[in-house]
């Protein structure tokens, strides 16, 4: 009989997110290969883990042909020199595919099937434009399962602006703009720099080095949001200022059993409590985040009170804030994304969800006084999840801020 | 000392005019420490299949980026500069397409200048200069490397080599001096010199590492931004980077000279003295032992300049490209698409000849392979020989058990010619006489199939007459290998009156996928290498015959250059074979090829030279001069060369008239190929070109213009 066990985040780290398409810092670049660059990383700052011991290897994308396709798991655990006898698989869960390679592998951890596994996930946007080549099938129209709109996540955003009126575009905006900034002051303290694994880059003018995020724009102004284009709709409200970007990057994390982190003296970042993922109508699909969420709490016994960090995917402002309204949060409350989100940073769609628990890990180190935190993100044709952790470093007596 | 930045280059680059150009592209690179690395990437914008080459205006633009960088270290800008080339390739050195057009010693000898101060120019940066290896580095690719403080070495590098001396030059932008102060002169030897003559071996990324050309190796899943962390931590002393081949005073006071001595000796031992490069290297590896950089830099000019406007150089160049791109496209193929799959095939004989055939087509082919003779205890000795060489493979790891217990599976034997039902090739190597071959074929054809192809490795009857009994003669093609059969690259596919296009294009495809280099010839007595060496050994046997002592003899041809003088190839081939190949060609041709019935008493005798325990020639057998003895017209030296060149030029004038092959290029690769010989003859007829033979001979020359070197 195997033994349930608890399950730690032992470590995450990514590659820096760029700019998709021609001008992007990773047009040269396979996807495979900014996996296998993390994943390199990840395993030389680990020292102490043992190759041999890594249980599965679970690599998300969405568009898994290619570059991205043939078994990413598989294929990129073979590029970065894991043993033969390490095995991997790819996952597929649109913008939480890297949020579900955790939970999926957290999962047979937790069941005693594995102790130690790697988790993570890649988009690159550039070579794969989000839904390229995908056939839906024509019943989704005809029998209108989801109206067309659903299809488009530009859309969808724009229709939480119509279901909620008081999301106007002007905070919508105001929550990018505190998304930029946090984002530089973030890397101006350099909570950033540590976690991202450089890459060498070829372009044209030779090889480089990308050592930060492409996407960030730190001279954003409101003036500058207020005169953007609204693609989606005329005179809507979404524009490319208040939502995430088209993006490239891949992120991979460590997982282990409490145990195993144990015996081979690993870092414990942070602990999983519980995890959800929920279904809401695919149209607002933006909003998934609240009932998964409300799932997630309720596994765990706790309410949102109990939670003192959030980080939360900035697929759009207005979905965020969503989130935030339902749950009687404000838009500048400081437990939320405090180094800034996918609206500066980017967001390559499958590999998100281990960015967010890569800041909320370096957030745990800097807030003993926190208990609990949560990531969670949106899903294309309506979904939410949301996994909720618990802080290693919690220290009843630390002083609440 | 020469200052480069004084000489002109600008007639280098009016011939320069459809360079493919390696440009040199900067990024500033930030690294960890905050400091900041300017990286050149060398690129001619081609893919991997054009590696990047240096010429003229490639090595000015790398120049003058390296002066920019000079410029921003002084600035303090920058901390570093590092150089590394496109996916899998650093820089394959010279760009050699335009040797050709190189007028004048005084142009070549800029080139060399040139690459001196484009390379020198990395040395004067300022900051601490790196290589990051990271892929195959070739001649002046290795120099661009050898130029910079620190080097760092993909694992994965395809290959890293100073090939200079197998073309005929020598290692001269830097390489002659820099890497005999880097790595000791006993692994220089070896680089510089003993590799390139062997065959133009290469070094593997670990080996490069191990002798010390790299500081450091990385993995390629990480190469360049491992190297860069390397680099980082080498500018902060973090990393200290230890040499311990980098040569000692002792090295240079007591092993230095020693070893170069052992090596000259020994390369005049192998190859005689004809051919300049290696012993032009060996002075500048000499010479790197003591005085400034600088002072072997010149030494390098100068000596590149010498070879680069000589015959040499020339010849080596045309030879080498005959070898890489004439050899993969053989003149006269006919259409691929044309070959019959060959899925099983069927060997006549379980001989020793046989049974490597058995082993190389199972081998490359990997099809079953069904062995015949004329009784089960031949057969059994034959798959003895057969799975005793799979064994060996395994034994020595180059096949795994799985490939061995695959290659074992695919190999039988039979006495039962029914067997050959199946079989889509079948080849003879059985006793080479014509009625016996005839007869094999004509039994054969009754059991294969209506398609299958049927060749003949004989090597000196004709294959139209072995087929004369054949139903379908126009199935039938010479296939003729060379001895050892698993070494050496040239196989003659021999097209007959009666051979058809399906049948030779299937010869020619087969011969590629046993990684085999195949020239067509006509169906002309000894085809191509058997009537050269035919030639040069009738001359041989004639002037021995006639008077002239073996000792004249064996020397006169030293100025070839030859791998072996005739008497010692007399005998590796036996001198029974050699007696019938002279026997056929005097038969074939009676009034130019000579036979020798001294030759079959010294068969029948068994050698020609003493030999001490070793194997190592002591001298001539008593017993041997005294059967050639008796002749009273002997010849000097001069005599004899003279003749020899002149009856070859007549007799190569009279292949190609006769359409044996369809041009020079053929007959020289057949002999580089096939008889080993050398680069800087090319072959044979640009040699025969430049010592005036072929104008003597016929009153014209094989190359218009000839492959001459320059003043």
């Amino acid at each position: 009989m195997a033994e349930r066990s608890e399950v730690v985040f032992v470590d995450g780290v990514r590659t820096p997110f760029g700019r998709a398409g021609e001008k992007g810092m990773y047009w040269q670049t396979r996807a495979d290969d900014l996996v296998v660059k993390a994943m390199t990383g990840l395993l030389e700052r680990n020292p102490n883990v043992p190759k041999d011991r890594i249980d599965d290897v679970a690599i998300a994308a969405t568009t898994q042909t290619g570059d991205q396709g043939l078994t990413l798991g598989r294929t990129t655990a073979l590029l970065a020199g894991l043993p033969q006898s390490v095995p991997g698989f790819a996952i597929d869960r649109m913008c939480a595919g890297a949020m579900t390679s955790v939970t999926t592998l957290a999962g047979g951890i937790a069941f005693g099937a594995y102790d130690l596994v790697i988790a993570g996930g890649v988009e690159h946007m550039g070579r794969h434009p989000m839904g390229f080549d995908a056939d839906p099938n024509p019943r989704f129209l005809a029998e209108r399962l989801v109206s067309g709109e659903a299809l488009n996540m530009g859309n969808t955003a724009e229709r939480i602006h119509d279901r909620f009126p008081q999301l106007t575009k002007e905070r919508s905006d105001r929550y990018a703009l505190r998304s930029q900034q946090k984002v530089a002051a973030a890397y101006e303290a350099g909570k950033i720099q540590p976690d991202l694994v450089p890459v060498a880059v070829r372009s044209a003018a030779g090889w480089g080095l990308a050592t930060r995020d492409e996407a960030p724009r730190p001279e954003t102004t409101m003036e500058g949001l207020a005169g953007l284009r609204t693609p989606f709709r005329p005179h809507g409200r979404v524009t490319a200022g208040n939502s995430s970007g088209l993006n490239d990057g891949a992120t991979v994390s460590l997982l282990a059993s409490a145990d195993t982190a144990n015996e081979l003296g690993l870092s414990v970042k942070m602990k999983l409590v519980s995890f959800a993922f929920a279904g809401v109508e695919p149209e607002i699909m933006g909003i998934g985040p609240v009932p998964s969420t409300e799932k997630a709490l309720r596994k765990a016994g706790l309410s949102i009170d109990d939670i003192g960090l959030f980080e939360l995917n900035e697929a759009f402002a207005v979905q965020v804030l969503s989130f935030l309204d339902h749950f009687g949060i404000d838009d500048d409350d400081a437990r939320v994304n405090e180094y800034g989100g996918a609206i500066a940073i980017g967001h390559p769609l499958a590999s998100s969800g281990v960015r967010l628990m890569i800041q909320l890990a370096r957030q745990f180190e800097e807030h003993p006084e926190v208990r609990y935190g949560l990531t969670a993100m949106c899903v294309g044709l309506g979904q939410g999840g949301t996994v909720i952790w618990e802080n290693p470093n919690w220290n009843k007596k630390a002083k609440k801020r | 000392m020469t200052d480069y930045s004084t000489i002109d280059f600008s007639d280098l680059e009016a011939l320069s005019a459809d360079e493919v150009v390696t440009h040199s592209y900067v990024r500033d690179v930030p690294l960890k420490s905050g400091k900041t690395l300017a990286l050149i990437t060398l690129d001619n914008g081609r893919d991997h299949t054009r590696p990047s080459t240096l010429g003229p205006l490639g090595l000015l633009e790398y120049q003058k980026t390296l002066e920019s960088l000079k410029a921003r270290a002084a600035a303090g800008e920058i901390h570093a500069v590092a150089v590394t080339g496109k996916p899998y390739i650093l820089a394959a050195g010279a760009d050699l397409s335009r040797v050709g057009d190189i007028p004048s010693r005084d142009a070549a000898k800029k080139m060399a200048q040139l690459g001196h101060w484009a390379f020198g120019t990395m040395k004067q940066i300022g900051v601490p200069s790196f290589a990051f290896i990271n892929g195959l580095a070739l001649g002046g690719g290795v120099e661009v490397a050898l130029a910079a403080d620190y080097r760092t070495i993909d694992s994965s590098a395809a290959a890293v080599a100073l090939p200079e001396v197998f073309l005929g030059i020598i290692p001269g932008w830097g390489g002659a001096y820099l890497l005999p102060n880097l790595i000791g002169i006993e692994n220089a030897l070896k680089v510089v010199i003993e590799n390139p003559l062997k065959n133009n071996r290469t070094l593997k990324a670990k080996d490069a590492f191990e002798l010390g050309i790299a500081d450091a190796i990385f993995s390629p899943s990480n190469y360049l931004e491992d190297s860069l962390n390397w680099a980082d931590g080498v500018l902060s002393g973090a990393v200290k980077v230890k040499r311990s081949n980098e040569p000692g005073k002792v090295e240079r006071l007591v092993k230095w000279d020693a070893a170069v001595g052992i090596a000259r000796k020994m390369l005049e031992s192998r190859i005689g003295t004809v051919a300049k490069s290696p012993y032009r290297a060996l002075d500048l590896l000499k010479a790197a032992k003591s005085g400034t950089a600088e002072e072997g830099f010149e030494r390098e000019d100068e000596a590149l300049a010498d070879l680069i406007a000589g015959d040499q150089f020339r010849a080596s160049i045309y030879a080498f490209d005959l070898v890489q791109k004439r050899a993969k496209r053989p003149a006269g193929a006919p259409d691929k698409a044309l070959a019959k799959p060959v899925t099983k095939v069927g060997i006549i004989g379980a001989g020793l000849m046989a049974s490597q055939f058995a082993l190389l087509f199972v081998r490359r082919l990997q099809v079953p392979v069904v062995i015949t003779d004329l009784d089960q205890s031949r057969v059994d000795k034959g798959l003895d020989y057969i799975r005793g060489e799979i064994a060996t493979l395994l034994g020595k790891g180059r096949i795994s058990q799985d490939e061995s217990n695959r290659l074992n599976a695919l190999v039988s034997g039979t006495t039962d010619k029914a067997d050959f039902n199946d079989a889509d090739w079948v080849i003879e190597a059985v006793f080479e006489e014509l009625r016996v071959k005839q007869d094999v074929f004509a039994e054969i054809e009754k059991h294969v199939s209506e398609t299958a192809v049927l060749a003949t490795n004989t090597s000196s009857l004709s294959v139209e007459q072995i087929g004369a009994k054949l139903a379908h003669p126009e199935r039938l093609v010479g296939f003729h290998f060379f001895n050892p059969v698993a070494v050496m690259p040239l196989i003659e596919v021999v097209n007959t009156p009666a051979t058809d296009e399906a049948t030779l294009s299937t010869a020619m495809v087969v011969a590629k996928n046993l990684k085999k280099n195949a020239v067509i010839t006509r169906d002309t007595p000894g085809f191509v290498v058997n009537r050269i060496l035919a030639k040069v050994l009738g001359e041989a046997m004639h002037a021995v015959d006639t008077g002239t002592p073996f000792e004249v003899m064996n020397r006169a041809l030293d100025p070839f250059g030859l791998p072996m003088t005739p008497f010692e190839l007399l005998e590796l081939v036996g001198l029974k074979v050699g007696a019938h190949v002279l026997d056929t060609h005097h038969a074939a041709f009676p009034e130019r090829f000579f036979e020798s019935a001294n030759l079959h008493a010294l068969a029948e005798h068994g050698k020609i030279f003493d030999r001490d325990g070793k194997g190592k020639i002591t001298g001539f057998d008593k017993k041997a001069v005294k059967i050639v003895s008796g002749g009273t017209t002997p010849m000097t030296e001069e005599e004899i060369l003279r003749r020899v060149e002149d009856g070859l030029a007549d007799e190569v004038h009279r292949m190609l008239e006769d359409d044996v092959v369809h041009a020079a290029e053929d007959i020289d690769l057949c002999l580089i190929l096939g008889a080993g010989y050398p680069f800087q003859m090319g072959g044979l007829t640009p040699y025969l070109d430049r010592v005036g033979a072929s104008q003597r001979a016929f009153g014209g020359t094989f190359h218009t213009p000839p492959i001459v070197g320059v003043d």
